[in-house]
């Protein structure tokens, strides 16, 4: 049994994976925590990380009804943080098993670590093992975390005061690296955030980084014109 | 609320896989669609280290981002970055 296990974490992509479920997870307790101080029910709580099963949405919708805000908005807020997932769907749809039962399973699964762990593989093989071992692992540690929280409380503190918040934004630059080397990939992403920069002020939440992917269609069209 | 906001996430994430299989896409899409990606996480890094509620800024998270950055640039491995950046932005709060 040991033996397999080393066998296992000799692949990157695997441990990765593991390790990025592992930090979603902390952050899991803390929507669990909030979602309890916010008095949202166990069972509310528990089934927004079952279902919903998008961070950035879950904490920007209990954010904006506990402040007081209009549950309507939440909705909006939320779905506009959570249409990114779609244009992930739409980008590594490959990746995903072609059976239909095991597709429709799957799409509950993409998220952004599942689209950068899978992307940041060399092979169709390790894409969809990243794919996998990284949503199932995020799957488990977000709903445990989010157990966790709601029902043992402020065990593991703020993340913020850990630092966790800068965790991601590093991990995903570490993941986003492997495309730099391509030209069309690296301006797509100089693009992206450019637009992302610009949108932080100018745009609702959750729209700069949709707006992001504008300069993936821009990159295309102007590598086009070049030739 | 939760139903709504439930499905309605669980829509894009289906929706993108419809929306890919049923645009038989040219080499030309093709291409756009494995840039997508790229883009939006970048777009994400980016909101990620900067935004302060729709303002642009700069905090201890995003000179952790820039230390974990370097680590990754460094070939590091995956969870030193992680460590890295957590351990930067944790320090610098604490100053």
């Amino acid at each position: 049994m040991g033996n397999r296990l080393k066998l296992f974490w000799a692949r990157d992509h695997r441990r990765d994976g593991v390790l990025l479920g592992a930090a979603v997870g902390i952050f899991g307790v803390t929507f669990g925590v909030l979602a309890a101080a916010s008095g949202l029910s166990a069972l509310k709580a528990t089934a927004m990380s079952l279902l919903v099963f998008t961070g950035a949405s879950q904490f920007a919708a209990l954010g904006i009804v506990s402040s007081g805000g209009d549950p309507l908005s939440a909705l909006g807020t939320a779905l506009l943080l959570a249409a990114r997932n779609g244009v992930y769907a739409l980008s590594i749809s490959e990746v995903l098993p072609t059976n239909r039962v095991r597709r429709l399973a799957a799409a509950q699964l993409v998220i952004d670590e599942t689209a950068a762990m899978s992307t940041s593989q060399p092979a169709m093989e390790e894409s969809r093992e990243a794919f996998w071992i990284t949503g199932i692992s995020v799957f488990v540690f977000w709903n445990a975390g989010t157990l966790i929280g709601v029902f043992v409380g402020e065990v593991v503190g703020d993340p913020l005061s850990w630092g966790l918040d800068a965790a991601f934004p590093a991990g995903f630059f570490a993941l986003l690296l492997p495309h730099l080397s391509e030209t069309r990939k690296r301006v797509a992403a100089l693009l992206g955030a450019g637009i992302a920069v610009i949108g932080i002020p100018l745009l609702p939440r959750g729209l700069p980084v949709l707006a992001a992917g504008l300069g993936a269609v821009i990159a295309a069209i102007v590598g086009g014109k070049k030739r | 609320m939760i139903l709504g906001l439930a499905g309605g996430c669980y829509f894009f994430k289906v929706g993108g896989l419809i929306a890919a299989d049923v645009t038989r896409p040219t080499p030309r899409l093709y291409r756009v669609l494995s840039d997508l990606t790229p883009a939006v996480l970048a777009g994400l890094i980016v909101v990620q280290a900067f935004d302060g509620g729709g303002t642009l800024e700069v905090g201890a998270n995003t000179a952790g981002l820039f230390v974990g950055a370097l680590a990754a640039w460094c070939r590091a491995p995956f969870a030193v970055v992680l460590v890295l950046a957590a351990a930067a932005t944790a320090g610098l709060r604490l100053l």
